[in-house]
């Protein structure tokens, strides 16, 4: 009775905290435009992302001819390059937040409900995962064995599971103690069972959570790895690949550089103060913001 | 406290020995050698070639003559620049971007702190957001937006600033501002938070009973119990220097450790990819060693056994 009480008032007071928090609002609404456009815009603009036209190169942005954004040094139009490659930086954003996460929530899960000497193994196989510096890995991985994109999801994936198995774990060990846990066990329920059906459905707010964070983080090592040649490659672009392409071209088409600079920046910005609001809407302690 | 930093000193080592061994094995499961750029050699040609590097022999046994050498401080020669040895080679480049780094650091550290006191002590006012949201995008944008967009404006358009190299004291304030600029942001937020949370308590009221300014109280009281954990958070934060500056050092064409690995990475330079990566984990993992003691001699809750 009482823990159903406190959860409803934790939830109101969550929803109250959201509403009125502006900055959450409007980074979630900037947000929802933006990943609209990226998805919608393709299809507005009649040029296409990778048919160059050498009679149109370095078009300055206007409207006429459709050139809202301008054109590239190759005469491809730019518009259509940065919501192209909007879409690739966003969907390796999620694609590889989600494989972080399900490896993430699995590994704390198991770790956090056996506890004890399996609990103490798993934890400290994670220290020793954390001492690595992974950014040189990741870089070293996509050079050594191609820059294809499925190799992209699975390097950034790889990386960024740790901190996500950390906060499970912490979850899970706080979680197990719980009544249902422990009527679960009495009524002869499977580990597997109550891993799957009881502790992991109790993460989710928290996951939930981390999982906003995650995805800017995401966003920012795939842009990275563009940025130094070694992610996504032409005639495919996103957004780090086309800043990278507009530093070489700033002195004579700043253009270029500043349109997929702003568009990555905003994105970023506002899928942090999301995930930032999100964090303090649910914990009732002082904001960090 | 001695027995404690023994112990972890000694667990530092199989740490090392795996970031060795996973990069060992990663850049010899690599299709594509160091020799294949070349023209196309006679047979016998690259048999001896592959014989001067030992690369015929079991990986095993490299890899043992690999850690031997390493153990006398010796990285091997590069396969890229056959006249010199990856020991030089990253003895050119590694003064560089220690000043580079450390200058960053310092300023990240001074203006960091600055701004998140001042927010702090601003709480809720304009001040505070406007500091906040500054930080938040120091953190969310990444130094490679950032610094072509700095480019741009102060060397291009304004022609204040050189856009590149490192000759005259003038060309270190771009990239320095560039790499600070996300540790400081972070820097901030850590110190506003801890410092909203000591200004709550007890011994602050005390303090401010007694009539103290609210200066004194700020920088005398509150700001070591605030710092504690900024301490915590330097090492990621050298670690975010050492990846920075990859692309900073790229952008402003530096001739520092990160372009070096870019440029190793992209030549299949094997010992000198190799070396790298073990000098920067070996860097990081010290660090953080020596970050998690210092820890100790700050905060004397903290007591390690």
């Amino acid at each position: 009775m009482m823990v159903a009480a406190d959860r409803k008032a934790l939830g109101w007071q969550a929803w109250y905290a959201m509403r009125h928090d502006r900055l959450l609002i409007v980074s979630a609404t900037l947000l929802v435009l933006i990943v609209v456009a990226v998805i919608v815009g393709p299809w507005l603009t009649p040029h296409s992302y990778q048919t160059m036209d050498l009679s149109a190169v370095l078009i300055s942005p206007q409207w006429a001819d459709y050139r809202w954004f301008g054109t590239d040094d190759l005469g491809r139009d730019l518009f259509a390059r940065v919501m192209h490659g909007g879409r690739v930086s966003l969907l390796v954003g999620i694609v590889s937040t989600f494989v972080s996460l399900v490896v993430g929530v699995l590994y704390g899960a198991t770790a956090g409900y056996f506890g004890g000497r399996v609990d103490h193994l798993m934890m400290r196989f994670v220290d020793i995962l954390y001492a690595l510096p992974f950014m040189f890995f990741v870089i070293l991985l996509m050079v050594l064995f191609g820059r294809n994109i499925l190799l992209i999801f699975v390097a950034i994936g790889a990386v960024n599971w740790l901190d996500m198995a950390r906060i499970v774990r912490g979850q899970t060990l706080a979680l197990r103690r719980r009544e249902y846990v422990e009527a679960a066990e009495m009524a002869g329920a499977s580990k597997r069972r109550i891993i799957f059906r009881h502790i992991v459905p109790n993460l989710l707010g928290v996951v939930v959570v981390y999982a906003t964070l995650t995805v800017p983080q995401v966003i920012l090592i795939e842009s990275f790895l563009s940025f130094i040649g070694l992610g996504v490659q032409e005639p495919m672009t996103s957004w780090g690949a086309l800043v990278q392409r507009g530093t070489e071209l700033m002195s004579i088409a700043p253009w270029v550089l500043v349109i997929p600079s702003l568009m990555l920046a905003v994105s970023l910005l506002c899928l942090n103060f999301v995930g930032d609001g999100l964090r303090d809407a649910l914990d009732p302690k002082d904001g960090h913001r | 406290m001695l027995r404690y930093t023994l112990s972890r000193l000694v667990s530092v080592i199989p740490t090392l020995l795996l970031v060795m061994l996973i990069t060992f094995l990663l850049v010899h499961a690599a299709p594509g050698g160091p020799f294949d750029n070349e023209r196309t050699l006679p047979p016998e040609m690259q048999a001896r070639l592959q014989a001067a590097y030992g690369l015929d022999q079991p990986l095993w046994v490299q890899f043992g003559n690999y850690i031997g050498g390493l153990m006398q401080g010796d990285l091997g020669p590069s396969f890229r620049y056959p006249q010199s040895t990856v020991n030089e080679l990253i003895g050119d480049a590694a003064p560089v971007s220690l000043l580079l780094g450390s200058l960053a650091f310092i300023v990240a550290v001074i203006f960091g702190s600055a701004a998140g006191i001042l927010a702090a002590i601003r709480q809720n006012r304009a001040t505070d957001h406007v500091l906040m949201t500054v930080a938040m995008t120091g953190i969310s944008v990444p130094a490679f937006v950032v610094a072509p967009l700095l480019v741009l404006l102060f060397a291009i358009t304004l022609r204040w600033l050189p856009a590149s190299g490192l000759s005259t004291p003038w060309h270190f304030i771009l990239p320095v501002f560039a790499l600070a600029l996300p540790t400081a942001a972070y820097v901030a937020r850590l110190i506003r938070a801890s410092m909203l949370e000591v200004l709550k308590g007890q011994f602050i009221r005390t303090a401010r009973a007694q009539g103290l300014s609210s200066r004194t109280l700020v920088l005398r009281y509150a700001l070591k119990p605030a710092l504690i954990p900024v301490v915590s958070y330097l090492g990621p934060a050298v670690a975010a220097l050492l990846s920075g500056s990859v692309v900073i050092e790229q952008i402003f064409n530096i001739p520092g450790l990160g372009r070096l690995f870019i440029q190793s990475a992209l030549n299949r330079d094997y010992t000198l990819v190799m070396g790298l990566v073990i000098l920067y984990s070996t860097l990081l993992v010290l660090l953080n060693l020596i970050v998690d003691l210092l820890y100790a001699v700050l905060d004397p809750r903290v007591r390690y056994r």
